[in-house]
């Protein structure tokens, strides 16, 4: 059998969970950009599923909008990192839980 | 659509993934993040997006990978992580990873198989890119170059200290 929309799917919603699970619970900064890059991934994956399996695959929408996410998740992470930099420069840590100046 | 190749793409994805997410050295799970995306890249070569999957090799492992062990490099002091796992973020992401399998698995209409078609040229992709996208492919032009000068701005040493510092 060949593999189905659902089964693309599910492995999608893993693959962001996962994601999920790294951006809530560890504590490292650059841990947590890797979070957001898979949840990322898994929306692409999604988008991708369903351009190919959408009746009229000769439009190639789904492709567009993965090719521009791609480009913006490179750009987020680029930023992402300098700040990660940043903050190390001032605070000699990038450990989120030790970042709590603004803490009422 | 051959159901090995997934099988053997999805098992290797997803264990990078939770090496990624789950290892304690952070250049491990940076090199295992690394893997994670070649995997996806095999996902969209597997749905014949070839070009959004090299786009995703080019981008990821070529470029985000490389950025990411620049920065563990450059931010020594703590290459390991605590430990401690936060559980009330792994509740969250097991109910919400329950809600979409609820989700999947209640709607009968995404048990189909791919239509026959085409396949998508590059020349194709080209064209909708130059006529159809031609805006949003300014804008995404614009937000990158935002985007490399904030991040020479973050990263630029302040003036003043490294006259101090000399």
């Amino acid at each position: 059998m060949t593999p189905t929309l659902t089964i693309f799917l599910v492995v999608s919603a893993t693959l962001f969970s996962i994601g999920l699970l790294a951006a809530l619970s560890r504590r490292h900064a650059i841990f947590i950009l890797i979070g957001i890059e898979l949840m990322l991934a898994a929306a692409n994956l999604n988008f991708i599923a369903f351009w190919r399996f959408s009746p009229q695959p000769q439009q190639p929408i789904g492709v567009m909008v993965a090719i521009f996410s791609i480009a913006i998740a490179a750009a987020e992470a680029a930023v992402g990192l300098a700040m990660v930099i940043a903050v190390y420069r001032h605070y000699r840590t990038t450990n989120v839980d030790q970042l709590d100046q603004l803490k009422g | 659509m051959n159901s090995a190749a997934f099988v053997v793409i999805a098992i290797l994805t997803l264990a990078a993934a939770l090496a990624a997410a789950s290892l304690r050295k952070l250049i491990h799970a940076a090199l295992s993040f690394a893997v994670a995306f070649v995997g996806v890249a095999a996902f969209f070569f597997l749905l014949s997006a070839e070009f959004v999957g090299l786009v995703q090799v080019f981008v990821y492992v070529g470029a985000v990978a490389v950025l990411i062990v620049f920065t563990i490099l450059l931010t020594r002091r703590d290459v390991q992580d605590t430990g401690k796992l936060n559980w009330g973020g792994a509740v969250v992401a097991i109910a919400v990873f329950g809600g979409l399998l609820w989700a999947i698995f209640k709607t009968p209409a995404l048990s189909i198989a791919a239509p026959q078609s085409e396949p998508l040229t590059v020349k194709r992709i080209g064209e909708v890119l130059m006529t159809d996208y031609v805006w949003p492919l300014q804008c995404v032009g614009l937000v990158l170059t935002a985007a490399l000068i904030g991040a020479l701005i973050l990263v630029m040493e302040d003036r003043e200290e490294v006259k101090k510092v000399k």
